[in-house]
């Protein structure tokens, strides 16, 4: 049997007082896609990290092709051939394509001996990727697939994905999927962080699932199944209730339309209706107009924004979470004193917030930042319901979420409309949209169409790409 | 004390060291007698009382005002690099103003010395505020190259309309008694101190009890965030933030012509408005923390005017020390930060 291509032996790791992994065995065979599972806060951020040098670890063991080594740094990462492309984006948006790509190489690729890495790569990577253009032109799908390119220009034989589809509209993820299998069968590996099930059939050889920092199923895709897969990620309580929600291989829409729209107004914004109580959803490809549309409407009065980004739109990540709670609710009478701010109202308010939402944090003063990604949204979420909205407008609100947190946050979704709120969501997740609303709403090239009520996966997709316009 | 203040505590006493040490071997070095040096750097910092309510603690109130002002600007993500600037046109203010004034009584012609000199720092930096919310123009390159025209501004002003009567020398005539701040009975420290500190004070209530602290730290921490929030006007907190700073680097100025010189001359300033910024991160931006680095920088230039006095060192030696202490204390920020995210197991490690 040949040595796997990463292996990691007994990893521990604490942040803190809180103990993230216990123990935990990974490995990668040669030439497999691995798909790596698991709730928020699971650990499997942490175990790549500390593949990838970002982490340090307490205990445990780390080989290579065999051979045991220390990897202390990113650099220490790739110099063994792995390349990792991030959760969040790690470009710089004032520079070229090419120019971020002979940043992420560590030298330059123009020049007189042109041509090394750019016949390292294979020429349909760089498809719709122009190597002139500023990052900050991109779509969020094409900076997507300039991360997958930084990382293979490295030239990275172990690749590790923290959930490289998260922002991706269904037939980019099948390009990516299909990146990722073409890596493989020249010899690499990959490794699958995901939270979206049907990824992990679709492309994995073997599937490792972590709870709580230990791992609870290593074994082959063949054999599982998506209730199998959600039992070992949350265990048994729960299982059945995720199964039903995602689980199913062809997902049936279901629609709750009990009496929909309570006498109200309609709030207009352009030729969007939305009424009190109701859930729209949007369903768009990225760059039709959508984002400016929801960010338009997001501006108006009585409107609370969920956006897309968490990070650097939601949250501030050095202030604290009742600072985050503040944050567009500092006039709120009740931490509001004049010009003062009652620090100890706002703080008691969040702890609330904290338990009643069930955002995982050690307290209302610690910072945003630290919370992970589902918490995270959860703060934003709160925090936008705490305004009060008449409407709220969400965009890719469960982005980069595993299944319990998006669960939650569709609970959070329907409960606000139920109590008269004018939801608007946006997702590039076409399933998602079609899941969670009432109406469907379908931005093609600037202009809104409503598609008609019970239309399924393929008719909203043609209307997404403008077939059928009169 | 807590953690977090006590790691403040031992950062800054080894950046002390460090500082001194550098300073007294580099001294060694170069053919100075370092005790000798070292033991003048003291004696003009904290020898006497003289030496110390009206070395260090006179240059120490233009600091902590100046720095203040820095550090309000930086607070919301303003790079104020123009206090120097501000500095100068509020002390020009004040002199104008102070010539003006022989007739008021006290209270009165200091309160409009101050007013004026506030303004004039305002002034001063609203054309760089200008530029940046219309035009998006770095302030950090218009506050500096500001910085220039005042002090040409201030050479204009003593050879010309400011200058004193004999126009012999290029300075402006004393200003009106009237327009003095008082001084403790026997040194030269006057009025300003308390000035100083009740601004400190003032200030860190403002950053941490009130909307508009936190909406400054917002704006600084993430702009981004702020904006999209929607209800926190980021431009206008910015360019508040920024008039507000130079409303204070000009008062620096204002304060120390009514408290110090009387009189405005070439070079009235050591540089305050550049140490200010040193003192202002130095506390990290916190307002009770700049009293403290600013009475420290306060001794380390009155302590360089003993050395050169006693040891014959110039006085600009000195800032070796300021350098290595700025230098210690952001290592010790990177390393903190370090070691934050390669936290050892304190269970398993035991």
């Amino acid at each position: 049997m040949t040595a796997p291509a990463l292996e990691l032996r007994g990893i521990s790791k604490a942040f803190g007082s809180v103990q993230a992994l216990h123990g935990a065995d990974f490995s990668l065979a040669p030439g497999e896609v691995h798909a790596l599972l698991g709730e928020n806060g699971a650990g499997k951020s942490t175990l790549m990290h500390i593949a990838y040098g970002m982490t340090g670890l307490n205990r445990g063991t780390i080989r290579v092709r065999g051979a045991p080594v220390s990897i202390r740094s990113p650099w220490d990462a790739r110099a063994l051939g792995i390349g990792m492309v991030h959760q969040h984006f790690t470009s710089i948006g004032a520079l070229t394509v090419g120019e971020n790509i002979e940043l992420a190489v560590g030298r330059r690729t123009g020049g007189r001996d042109d041509g090394r890495t750019e016949t390292a790569l294979p020429a349909r990577l760089m498809e719709g990727l122009p190597k002139g253009a500023r990052v900050d032109t991109l779509t969020v799908a094409q900076r997507q697939r300039l991360e997958i390119v930084k990382a293979l220009a490295t030239g990275a034989t172990i690749l590790l994905l923290d959930e490289p589809s998260a922002v991706l509209a269904p037939s980019e993820v099948e390009e990516l999927l299909a990146l990722v299998r073409e890596f493989t069968a020249r010899g690499g590996s990959a490794v699958l962080i995901t939270h979206k099930l049907p990824e992990v059939f679709l492309v994995s050889d073997r599937v490792t699932v972590l709870r709580s920092g230990r791992v609870t199923l290593h074994a082959p895709v063949q054999g599982q199944t998506p209730a199998s897969l959600a039992e070992a990620m949350i265990g048994h309580a729960s299982a059945r209730l995720i199964a039903d929600v995602l689980g199913a291989p062809d997902l049936q829409v279901k629609r709750a339309r009990e009496n929909l729209a309570p006498a109200g107004t309609a709030v207009r914004v352009g030729d969007i209706d939305v009424m009190p109580g109701e859930l729209v959803g949007i369903a768009a490809v990225l760059g039709n107009g959508q984002r400016e549309l929801l960010r338009a409407i997001a501006l108006g009065r009585g409107t609370a924004f969920v956006p897309e980004d968490r990070t650097t739109e939601g949250l501030i990540g050095v202030m604290s979470v009742t600072e985050n709670m503040v944050l567009g609710l500092d006039t709120d009478p009740r931490w509001t004193r004049g010009v003062r701010l009652d620090w100890s109202a706002a703080r008691a308010r969040t702890a609330e917030l904290i338990e009643r939402f069930g955002i995982r944090a050690l307290g209302p003063d610690v910072p945003a930042g630290t919370l992970s990604g589902g918490n995270q949204q959860k703060v934003v979420l709160a925090r936008a319901l705490e305004q009060a909205p008449r409407v709220l407008v969400a965009e890719n609100p469960t982005r980069g979420l595993d299944i319990q947190a998006t669960v939650e946050i569709h609970d959070r979704l329907r409960a606000a409309a139920a109590q008269g709120v004018a939801v608007l969501v946006y997702s590039t997740d076409l399933d998602e949209v079609l899941e969670l609303s009432h109406r469907v709403l379908v931005v093609h090239a600037g202009k809104v169409r409503e598609a008609p009520k019970g239309a399924d996966r393929r008719v909203v997709g043609e209307m997404m790409l403008g077939l059928g316009e009169r | 004390m807590s953690g977090k203040s006590l790691r403040a505590t031992i950062t800054a006493s080894v950046a002390l060291g460090a500082g001194f040490l550098v300073l007294a071997v580099g001294l060694a070095i170069a053919g100075y007698d370092p005790f000798l040096s070292m033991g003048a750097l003291w004696r003009g910092a904290f020898g006497s009382w003289y030496a110390f309510g009206s070395g260090t603690l006179v240059r120490a109130v233009p600091l902590i005002i100046v720095g203040l002002g820095v550090a309000l600007g930086f607070r919301a993500g303003a790079f104020n690099i123009g206090a120097e600037g501000q500095f100068y046109a509020g002390a020009i203010a004040a002199t104008w103003v102070g010539l003006q004034v022989a007739a008021w009584p006290g209270p009165l012609a200091v309160g409009a010395v101050w007013a004026a000199a506030a303004a004039a720092g305002l002034a001063w930096v609203a054309l760089p505020v200008l530029l940046k919310v219309k035009w998006g123009v770095l302030e950090v390159i218009s506050t500096l190259l500001l910085n220039f025209v005042a002090e040409a501004l201030v050479s204009f002003a003593v050879t010309g309309p400011l200058q004193e009567a004999q126009r012999v020398y290029p300075q402006s005539d004393p200003i009106a008694d009237s327009a003095r701040l008082p001084t403790l009975a026997g040194s030269r420290l006057h009025l300003g101190l308390l000035l100083a500190g009740g601004l400190a004070f003032t200030l860190w209530w403002v950053f941490t009890r009130t909307r508009a602290g936190f909406r400054l730290k917002a704006v600084g921490t993430g702009p981004l965030a702020a904006e999209i929030s929607g209800r926190i006007p980021v431009k206008r907190v910015v360019a508040f933030s920024l008039l507000v700073s130079g409303a204070l680097a000009g008062l620096g100025g204002g304060v120390e012509i009514s408290g110090v010189t009387y009189a405005l001359f070439q070079n009235l300033s050591p540089g305050y408005g550049f140490t200010a910024i040193a003192v202002a991160l130095l506390a990290r931006l916190h307002p009770l923390g700049i009293v403290a680095t600013g009475l420290l920088f306060g001794a380390l230039e009155s302590g360089a005017l003993g050395m050169q006095r006693e040891a014959g060192v110039p006085a600009v030696a000195v800032q070796v020390a300021e350098a290595v202490i700025i230098l210690v204390v952001l290592l010790a920020d990177v390393l903190a930060r370090r070691a934050v995210s390669r936290q050892p197991v304190p269970q398993e490690a035991a």
